[in-house]
């Protein structure tokens, strides 16, 4: 497992019901591209996160796959539509087989 | 064999283009790859998908992009000129609200950037913009 991988997420507490919601989504992690050398000019490991993903109540929301093209600490931004009380469960799968996940509770009024 | 000023020059950008063109080349190549792997080799047009980026980024490392296809399923992002021209895959699950999303990526230099949604009948619609980057990402 990476060092200090936090993952960090943000809903609004309250919504009403069917209403579209923005979710923003951070985790830190190096997401180490493959690509660079280190001072012996060997290349270091690719370590990624590779899938992300995010359901509400069951429900799939988003579902991302991951290149080395995302930059360190893995930023998402995106909109889910809410028609009852529930959890968003988020789930973000790393190379060497880590899974780190976090969960959101939002009230429907 | 005496070389003129210009003879020199000329082999001084060959050379030039040999050495900086070739990712280039090879990443083409990987590009086309991608996107039929994506679409099927189908068509695609142009309209109903919109790619937010910033038409010069300070620094490539970190990129702010966001797009937007209402009615997609999918939504895949390239960049033309990285090593790898794979960015990421967006698959919109029934609860979205929006097929819509931002995120941040790394790009190596001046490229176009890629956006190819999967329409929910199976058609494609893309669309591409150019980033200048004054530092790159990837290591460079």
């Amino acid at each position: 497992m990476a060092d200090n991988v936090t993952p960090r997420v943000r809903v609004p507490r309250e919504a009403s019901a069917g209403e579209s919601v923005s979710v923003r989504t951070l985790i830190s992690h190096p997401m180490e591209s493959g690509q660079r050398r280190n001072g012996d000019g060997n290349l270091i490991p690719r370590q990624i996160i590779n899938r992300f993903t995010c359901d509400f109540n069951g429900e799939n929301v988003i579902d991302v796959t991951l290149e080395p093209a995302i930059a360190t600490n893995p930023y998402f931004q995106f909109d889910a539509v809410v028609d009852a009380t529930g959890t968003f469960q988020f789930t973000w799968y790393d190379d060497d087989g880590s899974v780190y996940e976090e969960t959101a509770d939002i009230t429907v009024a | 064999m005496e070389l003129s000023r210009r003879q020199v020059v000329g082999t001084g950008l060959a050379a030039a283009a040999a050495f900086f063109g070739l990712p280039q080349i090879a990443s083409a190549e990987l590009l086309d790859e991608a996107i039929n792997e994506f679409t099927g080799g189908a068509s695609t047009g142009d309209s109903g998908i919109t790619l937010i980026a910033p038409e010069i980024a300070e620094n490539g490392n970190t990129v702010p992009i966001e797009v937007d296809a209402p009615g997609a399923e999918a939504i895949m992002v390239l960049a033309a000129g990285n090593p790898n021209p794979d960015v990421a895959t967006f698959n919109f699950g029934p609860a979205a609200g929006r097929q819509a999303a931002s995120t941040r990526i790394r790009l190596a230099g001046e490229q176009d950037v890629i956006a190819i949604a999967r329409m929910a009948d199976g058609s494609f619609i893309q669309a591409r913009q150019n980033v200048r980057v004054t530092i790159g990402g990837c290591g460079g």
